[in-house]
């Protein structure tokens, strides 16, 4: 059974913004919404800059389904997070319940009203009839039911931004981590907390 | 004697209740997830082939998968870069 899942590379992401231009154009998303972006740390520090394309990442157990007060969240049965924008109430709550800042509110009018939630769909729609101008409008394009992947994905120049079932794009992955000779140390202990000092070993249970 | 052991039968019970497991996986209706109606991506017939998409067997999720998942290999440069 595919879970979808997206995995950026941020040994391979050069900040060029593809994706964000290419979910964008693809969806016709208003101004002021941006469901992908490019979060970039170090920025400028010559050897040490990293970036990273972060939109909603369909989170197995997410706590904005958990936190929607009308329940107008869904997840497909490739385990896509899908939201009804019939029922959202613009509350926000999803907003501040989303450890990656993916849900997205587009404002207008003179004094900035909030409007319904949007977010990234992996390219899945919404509950509308699939591939139809009224899904479309709301949710923008539906690629999935076009047997395509997401357009930020597929648009990456440097494939640093994966998506697709996560078994497959995990197996992509390991074998550029193998090719580049990093094997465990890409994602473990060392990568997240740094080397510590000389000789110093991880804590008892750390990953490595 | 006997009020007090269904007492205590009555109190196991409510205990081993506590110990039961709430079902956490979606459960998936028929045309709906979760009182939201939906149509699942492989339940749509594929696109003209100008649209470039994948081709799989209308209904058929086994085949829309094998499609997906062999367009999300193209991902993959290695194969194209170190496997010919």
């Amino acid at each position: 059974m595919a879970r979808m899942k997206f995995l950026c590379d941020a040994e391979r992401c050069i900040e060029c913004n593809g994706c964000v231009t290419a979910c964008k154009n693809e969806n016709e998303v208003p101004w002021g919404v941006n469901r992908r972006r490019v979060v970039t740390i170090n920025d400028g520090v010559v050897g040490a800059e990293k970036s990273i394309s972060v939109a909603c990442m369909h989170c197995s157990d997410a706590p904005c389904m958990a936190v929607c007060p009308v329940d107008c969240f869904y997840k497909t049965e490739d385990g896509v997070v899908l939201h009804d924008k019939d029922l959202c109430i613009g509350c926000g709550y999803c907003f501040y319940a989303c450890p990656f800042g993916a849900p997205q509110f587009p404002q207008a009018g003179a004094f900035g009203l909030r409007g319904k939630m949007d977010k990234c769909t992996f390219c899945a729609g919404g509950p509308e009839a699939d591939r139809t101008e009224a899904e479309f409008k709301k949710y923008g394009r539906n690629r999935l039911a076009e047997g395509k992947l997401p357009a930020c994905a597929e648009m990456c120049s440097t494939k640093a931004l994966l998506g697709g079932d996560g078994d497959v794009i995990a197996d992509i992955y390991r074998e550029r981590v193998l090719r580049r000779g990093k094997g465990s140390e890409v994602w473990g202990w060392g990568t997240a907390y740094g080397p510590g000092k000389a000789g110093a070993q991880p804590p008892a249970g750390g990953k490595s | 004697m006997r009020r007090a052991a269904l007492g205590a039968a009555v109190l196991g019970a409510a205990f081993l209740a506590g110990c039961g497991e709430a079902q956490q996986v979606t459960v998936y209706k028929q045309g709906k997830y979760q009182g939201k109606p939906d149509t699942q991506a492989w339940n749509n017939a594929p696109p003209a082939a100008e649209l470039r998409g994948s081709a799989w067997n209308k209904g058929d999720r086994g085949s829309w998968e094998t499609a997906i998942n062999q367009r999300a290999m193209g991902q993959n440069e290695d194969n194209r870069i170190y496997k010919q």
